[in-house]
C-alpha cells in the first residue's frame, strides 16, 4: 500500500487538467532503453504486518543488558517528557527553519539550545548543532586549520580512538600532516604534546575527560600554544560540564562534543548530536547553521538563521563546511532534557555519576587478580587491569545479561587486558555488586 | 513569546532523580572543578511542557500543513515508523555491543535491518552494493567523493576537477572541495533545461575526477542523456556521481545503475518519508557500483552461510570511518519501514503520483506565473514571479504571503540559475483537495499583486512575528541569551 491520498477518479480528472491520457505519458521523457532492467521488490504490506516483523527483529536484540558499556555513548536516564515534546507533530515534520514567519517555534528552540551550551562549555557562541561528536571534531580541524591557515593537526591519544580514526578518514584529501601523541596512562603528556608543535601547527586536540575517564586542566597546555599561534580544540562530555572546570575557563578556542547523553537514546549508532562552540572572533570560521535573534519589521522580537554567508547554498565551493542540515531534532531533545534537569539536576546526574563510579573502583579493588588503573581522578569511567584478556571476560560477563566494559585492546595495541568500565545515574549499587561478583566468578573458572 | 531563560525561578525543580544509594560520594580535586555553576534553567515538569508545547505552536510542519518547499520532499511521515523506532530493542542497543567478543549474536535483529535495507536499496537504485554510514545527504555526497578520490589515488591518475551543473545544490561543490578537488561549473541548456552536453564534451578532459548530477535535477526535468553523459565520462576516467536527492520522482521507472552511474547517495528523509525533524537528523546511505565497492565505509555487514549476520572490517582499501558506528540508525529503520509497507507497487504509486501532482498543479499556475523551462515536468517544477516583480513584488514576497493562507511556501531564490525562483514540489501524499486550495491561494496572490501589491509586501499578518531584519541579524549579532546575575 502506498500513503497516496487520490482516489482513480480525481488521477483521471487530473491527468486529463494536464492534458495527457494516462500516468505513462507523464514519464515518456525517460526512453526506454534507461527504463529498469529489474525492479524486483516484496509485495506491500499492511502496517500490522510490518509492525509485527520489526517487532520481532528488535526482540533478537540483548538490549536489556545491564550496560557498563560507555567510550563515548553512554546509557543515562531520559525523563519522559524528552519524548513527549519532541514527539510533536509539529517539530519533528518541520523541516530547516527558512521562512522565519513560520518556523519561530524551531528557531526560538536552536537560540535556546545555542545558549545552553554555551552555559554548559563556557564558551561565546555556538551553532545549532552537527552530525555527531566525531564528525564536530572533523569540522572543529578544518576549522582550525582554515582559520590559521597553517597545515598541522596534533593530537592527543587521549582522544577517543574512533574520532582519531574519523578525522583521518575526513582530511585524507586535504594536504595535512597529522602527529598523534601516544598515550600514556593518566594525563595528557605535556612534554610530547609541546614538542610535537612547530610553525606549522594550527591545533592541538585534546579531550576531557580522556577516553579513559581520566579528567585533566589543560589550562597550561592551552596557554603554551597561545603563545605559538596554536589552537585548541577540546572535545568534552556534556553531562561532566555540570561540574568540571570549563572549556571556557581554560580558554580553549573550539570545543565539540557528543551531545548523546543529554537525552538521546543509545539507538545503535544514532543518530546522535555533535555540539560545536567557540570564540566569539572564531565565528565566521564556524560551520553549520547559526540562529541570531533580531527584531522584526514591527519592532517584535525574533530569530532567523543568520551568518548564511559561511555556507553551502552561498558560498558553494568556497563554504566553510559542505555541512547543509543540523541535527535540529537531536539538538531539541538535549535542549529539553536540559530545562527539565536543569541546574541542580544536571549536577546532581554529574555527582551521582562520580559517587557510583568510585564506588565501583572500590569494589574492583576486592576482587582478586584484578588491578584498578589509578592514572588521575576519573568522572564515570575507569580501567581495570585483568589477569586474562579482556576480550574474554566480557564474552562470558555478556552472556550472564551484563555488559561489563569495552576491551581497550581493541583501540590501543598492547592494552589487551585492560577493560573500560562506564557507570552512570542509572546503575544501582545491586548493579555493580552483581557487575563485581560475576567478573570474580568467571575469573575463577 | 519570552525565552526559557527568563521564566527560571531560582529553587524550582523539575525532573527528581534517585538518592545516591552508595556509601561513597567521591571527590574531585578542586582544580578541576568548574568556578561557577552553570546558569542553566530552574523550571518545574509542567513550566518545561508549557514552554515547548508553545513553542511547537509557531512551526508548521507537515502534520499541520501544506508544505511544498522545492527540493526537499516534504511528504507525510506514517506514524508507524516512529514507533518502530521506539522499539526498546533499537531504542536502548549499545552500538558498542557488536565489536564485543561474541557480541555480534547479540544484536542480529538490527544487523538484518541493516543487511535487508542495504538489499532494497540495491534494488531500487540499480546499484551494486550500498552503505549506510552517511548521517545526511550531503554527508553522502562527501562519502560518494571520498570513494572517487580513492579510486583515483589508487590508480595513480592524476585527477583535479569535478563539472558540476550551473543548477546543482551548494552541497555538491562543497563536498567536492572537502574530497580535495577544484568544482567547475557547466551550463544548463537555456530551451531544454538539461545539462548542455556539447559544452560537457568541451570541458571535460584527463583533469576530470568525476561529473555531478541530479536526475530529475533541480528544475524537475529529467536528462534524458544521462547515458551518453556517463560514456563521455568513463572515456576519460571520471566517475559519474548522481545526487539522489530527487529519486522521489522515479521509482520503478529508472534506476540510476542501470545508466552506468558509478556512485550515488539517496536522502532517505525525502524519498522514503523519514521525518525532517526541523533540519535534521537525515541519512544519505551511499550506493555505488563494481568500480568503487572496495573504497565504501567500514565496517559493513555480511551475511554468513549459516544465515547470520556479522560484521567485517577486511576491505584494505576502504576509504575508513565516516560516522562513529553504523550511521544513524534508528533514521534508516524507518526507512525500512516505509519501503516494507508500500512494496513494489506502492513505490511506483509514490513516484507517479508525486509527478501527476506537481504536473496539476504547474498547469493551473502557468497561466498567471512565469514557467521559464515549460515542459512536462517530473515531482517538482520552478515557476518565476518575473510578471510579479514588474509591480514591486517579489518571490519572497509571494512566499509571505502563502503563510496567511496556511501554506509553507515553496522554495525560493533557488535554483540560483531562475530569477525569482519558486520551487513547488507538492508530493504525493497531499489530496486534490489540498492542491486546489493552494492553486486557488497562488492565483489570489497573483491578482492581489497586479491590484493591490502593498497587502502582498505586507504579508504575513497572521504570524507571530512579520519580516525579521536579517541584516540586523548579520551586524549585531545576538547567538545566545545573555546571562543576567543578580547584584
Amino acid at each position: 500500500m502506498s500513503y497516496v491520498a487520490n482516489t482513480e477518479a480525481q488521477r483521471k480528472e487530473m491527468l486529463e487538467a494536464c492534458g495527457v491520457s494516462s500516468m505513462e505519458e507523464l514519464f515518456s521523457v525517460i526512453p526506454i532503453e534507461l527504463r529498469p532492467h529489474s525492479f524486483d521488490l516484496p509485495e506491500g504490506k499492511s502496517e500490522l504486518e510490518v509492525f509485527t516483523y520489526l517487532s520481532g527483529l528488535a526482540r533478537r536484540n540483548y538490549s536489556h543488558l545491564v550496560y557498563f558499556l560507555g567510550g563515548g555513548i553512554y546509557d543515562h536516564f531520559i525523563p519522559s517528557a524528552v519524548n513527549a515534546l519532541a514527539g510533536r507533530g509539529e517539530f519533528y515534520t518541520a523541516y530547516t527553519p527558512y521562512q522565519a514567519e513560520c518556523s519561530q517555534g524551531t528557531l526560538q528552540a536552536i537560540y535556546e539550545y545555542q545558549t545552553q551550551i554555551c552555559r554548559l562549555t563556557g564558551m561565546e557562541v555556538s551553532n545549532a548543532s552537527l552530525y555527531d561528536g566525531g564528525s564536530a571534531l572533523c569540522e572543529a580541524c578544518n576549522m582550525a586549520l582554515n582559520a590559521t591557515d597553517r597545515s598541522r593537526i596534533v593530537m592527543d591519544g587521549g582522544v577517543n580512538p574512533v574520532y582519531r580514526t574519523m578525522v583521518r578518514t575526513y582530511t585524507a584529501n586535504l594536504s595535512i600532516e597529522f602527529e598523534e601523541v601516544p598515550f600514556i596512562l593518566g594525563q595528557s603528556d605535556r612534554e610530547s604534546i609541546f614538542d610535537a608543535l612547530n610553525e606549522d601547527t594550527a591545533a592541538v586536540i585534546l579531550q576531557n575527560p580522556n577516553f579513559f575517564g581520566v579528567m585533566d586542566d589543560h589550562s597550561d597546555i592551552v596557554a603554551h600554544c597561545h603563545d605559538r599561534g596554536v589552537l585548541v580544540v577540546q572535545s568534552v562530555y556534556p553531562i561532566a560540564m555540570a561540574l568540571l572546570k570549563t572549556p571556557g575557563e581554560m580558554d580553549v578556542d573550539i570545543v565539540t562534543g557528543e551531545g548523546q547523553s543529554l537525552g538521546l537514546p543509545l539507538g545503535f549508532g544514532g543518530p546522535y548530536l555533535g555540539f560545536m562552540a567557540t570564540r566569539r572572533k572564531l565565528v565566521r570560521k564556524m560551520p553549520g547553521r547559526i540562529v541570531g535573534r533580531t527584531i522584526d519589521r514591527n519592532g517584535h522580537e525574533s530569530f532567523v538563521l543568520t551568518l548564511q554567508a559561511r555556507e553551502q547554498h552561498i558560498r558553494r565551493e568556497k563554504a566553510t563546511s559542505n555541512i547543509c542540515t543540523n541535527q535540529a531534532l537531536c539538538a531539541l531533545r538535549a535542549h529539553i532534557y536540559l530545562s527539565l534537569l536543569g541546574r541542580e539536576g544536571l549536577k546532581k546526574v554529574a555527582r551521582l555519576c562520580v559517587a557510583k563510579t568510585t564506588y565501583a573502583k572500590e569494589r574492583f579493588r576486592l576482587i582478586p587478580g584484578v588491578e584498578v588503573v589509578d592514572c588521575g581522578p576519573v568522572f564515570n569511567e575507569f580501567a581495570v587491569l585483568l589477569p586474562i584478556p579482556a576480550a574474554e571476560v566480557i564474552g562470558r560477563l555478556i552472556e550472564r545479561g551484563i555488559a561489563p566494559g569495552l576491551p581497550l585492546g581493541r583501540f590501543y595495541p598492547g592494552m589487551d587486558d585492560l577493560m573500560l568500565v562506564a557507570v552512570t545515574e542509572k546503575r544501582t549499587k545491586f548493579d555493580i555488586g552483581r557487575l563485581a561478583e560475576n567478573v570474580e566468578a568467571v575469573l575463577c573458572q | 513569546m519570552p525565552v526559557i531563560f527568563e521564566k527560571s525561578v531560582p529553587g524550582r525543580r523539575g525532573i527528581l532523580l534517585p538518592e545516591c544509594d552508595v556509601p561513597i560520594m567521591g571527590e574531585i580535586p578542586e582544580k578541576y572543578l568548574r568556578g561557577q555553576d552553570a546558569e542553566l534553567c530552574e523550571l518545574s515538569e509542567l513550566d518545561v511542557v508549557r514552554h515547548f508545547s508553545e513553542l511547537s505552536q509557531n512551526n508548521l510542519g507537515v502534520d499541520t500543513a501544506f508544505y511544498p518547499l522545492g527540493s526537499c520532499t516534504m511528504k507525510y511521515n506514517p506514524k508507524v515508523n516512529e514507533a518502530v523506532a521506539n522499539l526498546e530493542g533499537f531504542w536502548n542497543l549499545h552500538p558498542f555491543l557488536p565489536q564485543l567478543d561474541r557480541g555480534g549474536m547479540f544484536t542480529q535483529g538490527a544487523f538484518q535491518v541493516m543487511y535487508e535495507l542495504e538489499q532494497l536499496l540495491c534494488e531500487i537504485s540499480g546499484m551494486k552494493a550500498f552503505t549506510l554510514h552517511p548521517m545526511a545527504g550531503a554527508h553522502g555526497e562527501l562519502t560518494g567523493m571520498m570513494c572517487i578520490a580513492a579510486y583515483h589515488r589508487d590508480k595513480g591518475n592524476r585527477k583535479t576537477e569535478v563539472l558540476i551543473p550551473d543548477e546543482a545544490h551548494g552541497t555538491n561543490p562543497s563536498s567536492a572541495t572537502i574530497a580535495g578537488y577544484r568544482s567547475r561549473s557547466m551550463p544548463t541548456d537555456k530551451l531544454t533545461g538539461m545539462l548542455d552536453v556539447t559544452e560537457l564534451e568541451n570541458l571535460v578532459s584527463e583533469e576530470t575526477a568525476a561529473i555531478m548530477l541530479t536526475n530529475p535535477n533541480t528544475l524537475g526535468i529529467f536528462n534524458s542523456n544521462i547515458m551518453r553523459i556517463a560514456e563521455i565520462a568513463h572515456r576519460h576516467d571520471a566517475m559519474v556521481y548522481y545526487d539522489g536527492a530527487n529519486l522521489n520522482a522515479v521509482l520503478g521507472k529508472f534506476r540510476p545503475g542501470d545508466a552506468g552511474i558509478d556512485v550515488m547517495h539517496i536522502n532517505l528523509h525525502k524519498t522514503f518519508s523519514t521525518p525532517h525533524g526541523g533540519g535534521g537528523p537525515g541519512a544519505g546511505p551511499v550506493g555505488v557500483g563494481e568500480t568503487l565497492e572496495p573504497y565504501l565505509p567500514i565496517s559493513r555487514v555480511i551475511k554468513r552461510t549459516d544465515g547470520t549476520y556479522v560484521l567485517s572490517y577486511q576491505y584494505p582499501k576502504s576509504i575508513g570511518y565516516m560516522s562513529p558506528f553504523y550511521g544513524n540508525f534508528l533514521i534508516y529503520l524507518r526507512a525500512l519501514a516505509y519501503i516494507l509497507i508500500n512494496g513494489k507497487e506502492g513505490l511506483i504509486e509514490v513516484s507517479e503520483n508525486a509527478v501527476l501532482n506537481a504536473n496539476y498543479v504547474m498547469h493551473r499556475l502557468k497561466d498567471v506565473y512565469a514557467l521559464p523551462y515549460d515542459r512536462p515536468c517530473m515531482h517538482e517544477f520552478v515557476l518565476s514571479a518575473a510578471r510579479q516583480v514588474e509591480k514591486g513584488i517579489r518571490a519572497l514576497d509571494i512566499a509571505k504571503a502563502l503563510i496567511d493562507y496556511g501554506f509553507h511556501p515553496p522554495t525560493v531564490y533557488f535554483p540560483l540559475i531562475v530569477k525569482e525562483a519558486l520551487m513547488i514540489e507538492p508530493t504525493e501524499t497531499e489530496s486534490k483537495e489540498t492542491l486546489d486550495a493552494f492553486i486557488q491561494a497562488m492565483r489570489d496572490i497573483a491578482e492581489k499583486a497586479q491590484a493591490d501589491p502593498e497587502s502582498v509586501q505586507s504579508a504575513p499578518a497572521t504570524t507571530p512575528v512579520n519580516r525579521p531584519d536579517e541584516v540586523k541579524a548579520a551586524r549585531e549579532i545576538d547567538l545566545n541569551y545573555p546571562v543576567k546575575r543578580d547584584s
